[in-house]
C-alpha cells in the first residue's frame, strides 16, 4: 500500500483538493498529513500552497513543520512543491520581508513588474522550455501560473525550467529527487499531470526509514478517498 | 508569455447543467462531469461554473457538483452564485474550486473581497460585476446587482478598480445591455475597466463568433468568457481557438491539435 500512498502537507492553503484530485487521476491515494514525522519521512510528499509566504511560513511553524521540512529537503528525499510551495524552499520573499523560507536554495522571491498590458497577479497560460539534462522536466508545454511573486535565477545547484512573463523568471527547479513548481501541474492538463507521474515514478526515497517508525493510525485514518475535506484555520 | 484564455461558462442548478449543451458525444449532456471533462478536451483554459439556483433548496447540492467536477476536471476551475460570505468560498474552495466568484454580495458589502483574499489569496478572489450603460446622456457604466433587477448608480469602472484594491484577483465584467444579444461584447466597457486595474479582466456577456473574442482581446480583456458560442454544437473550444489563431492570435491549442 504504501507505493500507492501520497502524502500532502496540510498547509492550510486554497488548492489541496484540486492537488488531491490530480493524485487520484494518476491512480494514486492522496493523504493529508500535518505529522511531523510524516512530513519528514514519507516516501512521496507534495508541498502545495497558494496565497501569502508569511502566512504560509506561520502555519507550517504552527504546526512544527519547518525543522521537518529542512530535514527533508537536505535528505533529498521525493518532495514536489507547487506555487507557494516553490517559493517557500528559498531564502525568503519579497511578499514578506524578514521571514525565512526553508532555504533549500538562495533564491528570493521577487514581485512581478506591470507594465504595459501586464497584468499582476500573472494569470494564465504560459510557455516553458524544458532544460537540458532534466529528470523530471523533460517535456516542453504550456502551464498554468497564478503568482504574483517569482524567483529570478536558477539558484547554484538546480536545474531550471524557465519562462517568460516581464522578462525571464523561474518556472521549475529540480533537483536530486526534489521538483518545484512555481505554475500548478494539478491545474495543467495532461501537460501537468505527465510532469507529476514522471516525478512519481522516477523519484525514489534514498534512506527510507522503516514504515512504522514514522506512520502513525492518525495519519491512517485521514485517507479521505473520495470526498476530500480540508480543515480550515480561519 | 501570458496566452490569452478562452473560458466556457457552464450554468448549473441543482446538480444539472442548464441551457441544454449540444455535443454529439455525451451521454448525458446535463452532467457536469462531463461537460466539464469535453470542455477540457476541447482545449479550454479554464472553466467558470456558475450556480443560478433561485432557492438555498436547488443550492444544496452545491458543492456535491463542484466536488463531481472536481475529480474529472485539470485545469482551474471558478465558481460563483450565491456566495455571501467567506464561509461560502471556503466550502467552494474545500470542495475543488480553484477560485469564488463574488458579485451582489461584493456590492453589499466591499469588505467580503478583502476577507476572502487575505483568506485564501486574491488568486482565488474573482469579482464578477455585471454593467449596464447609464441611461439618458450622462456616459459610462452603472453597476447592476441581483441578476440586472437593481441599478446601483455605482461607476462600474470605479468599482472594478476599488476591488482590485480590495484585494480581488481577477475582475470578471459582463456587460448587461450585450449579455444574450450574441452581437458582441461591450468594448468602451472593457477598454475602460481594464484600464483602471492592474488585475486579470475576463469579457463576458455577448460574444458569438470567434472574431468577438478578438474584439475583446484587442480591448484589453485578458481572457474571453463564451457560454452559448458552444451550445449548438457548431463551434467547440478548439474551432473557436483555431480561429483565433488563423487572426493572429497566439492560443494554446489543444494536444493532438499542433
Amino acid at each position: 500500500m504504501s507505493v500507492d500512498v501520497v502524502h500532502i502537507v496540510r498547509t492550510g492553503t486554497a488548492n489541496i483538493a484540486s492537488v488531491m484530485a490530480a493524485v487520484r487521476r494518476l491512480d494514486r491515494m492522496p493523504v493529508l498529513t500535518d505529522e511531523p514525522g510524516v512530513v519528514q519521512h514519507c516516501d512521496k510528499l507534495i508541498l502545495p500552497g497558494v496565497g501569502a509566504m508569511g502566512a504560509t511560513v506561520a502555519e507550517l511553524e504552527r504546526q512544527q513543520l519547518v525543522g521537518v521540512l529542512r530535514a527533508r529537503l537536505a535528505e533529498d528525499r521525493p518532495t514536489l512543491a507547487v506555487c507557494m510551495g516553490h517559493q517557500l524552499l528559498g531564502r525568503e520573499s519579497a511578499e514578506s520581508p524578514g521571514v525565512p523560507g526553508l532555504g533549500a536554495h538562495d533564491g528570493c522571491a521577487v514581485r512581478f513588474e506591470p507594465g504595459e498590458g501586464r497584468r499582476v497577479p500573472q494569470l494564465g497560460w504560459s510557455r516553458i522550455e524544458a532544460p537540458v539534462g532534466a529528470r523530471f522536466f523533460t517535456e516542453s508545454g504550456h502551464a498554468y501560473f497564478a503568482n504574483s511573486y517569482c524567483f529570478r535565477t536558477v539558484p547554484e545547484g538546480w536545474l531550471g525550467a524557465t519562462a517568460e512573463y516581464d522578462g525571464s523568471f523561474v518556472a521549475a527547479l529540480e533537483r536530486g529527487n526534489v521538483l518545484t513548481c512555481q505554475f500548478h501541474p494539478e491545474l495543467s492538463g495532461p501537460f501537468g499531470l505527465a510532469l507529476v507521474h514522471r516525478w512519481l515514478e522516477l523519484a525514489h526515497n534514498p534512506s527510507p526509514v522503516p514504515e512504522n517508525e514514522w506512520r502513525s493510525t492518525r495519519a491512517v485514518a485521514e485517507v479521505e478517498p473520495a470526498t476530500p475535506a480540508m480543515e480550515r484555520k480561519a | 508569455m501570458l496566452l490569452p484564455r478562452v473560458i466556457p461558462c457552464l450554468d448549473f442548478r441543482d446538480g444539472r447543467v442548464v441551457k441544454g449543451v449540444k455535443f454529439q458525444n455525451l451521454r448525458d449532456a446535463g452532467d457536469p462531469p462531463e461537460l466539464a471533462a469535453e470542455y477540457e478536451r476541447q482545449g479550454a483554459d479554464e472553466l467558470v461554473m456558475l450556480d443560478v439556483s433561485a432557492t438555498t433548496h436547488e443550492r444544496a447540492n452545491q458543492t456535491e457538483t463542484v466536488r463531481s467536477v472536481r475529480e474529472t476536471l485539470s485545469i482551474p476551475l471558478t465558481v460563483g452564485g450565491g456566495v455571501r460570505t467567506a464561509s461560502d468560498a471556503a466550502r467552494l474552495l474545500d470542495a475543488g474550486a480553484d477560485k469564488t466568484g463574488v458579485n451582489t454580495a461584493a456590492v453589499d458589502r466591499p469588505e467580503i473581497v478583502r476577507e476572502i483574499a487575505e483568506r485564501f489569496g486574491r488568486q482565488c478572489c474573482v469579482v464578477a460585476i455585471d454593467a449596464a450603460r447609464r441611461e439618458g446622456d450622462a456616459g459610462g457604466w452603472e453597476v447592476v446587482t441581483r441578476s440586472g433587477t437593481h441599478r446601483t448608480g455605482i461607476d462600474a469602472v470605479e468599482w472594478a478598480a476599488r476591488a482590485a484594491d480590495l484585494g480581488a484577483g481577477e475582475i470578471l465584467l459582463t456587460s448587461w445591455d450585450q449579455d444574450g444579444t450574441r452581437a458582441g461584447y461591450d468594448v468602451g466597457l472593457l477598454g475602460a475597466v481594464s484600464a483602471a486595474v492592474e488585475v486579470p479582466v475576463i469579457a463576458s456577456g455577448g460574444a458569438h463568433t470567434a472574431a468577438h473574442l478578438k474584439q475583446a482581446l484587442d480591448a484589453g480583456a485578458d481572457a474571453v468568457l463564451a457560454a452559448s458560442i458552444f451550445h449548438d454544437g457548431e463551434e467547440t473550444v478548439g474551432s473557436v481557438k483555431a480561429a483565433l489563431a488563423e487572426m493572429g492570435v497566439p492560443v494554446r491549442l489543444p494536444v493532438g491539435a499542433g
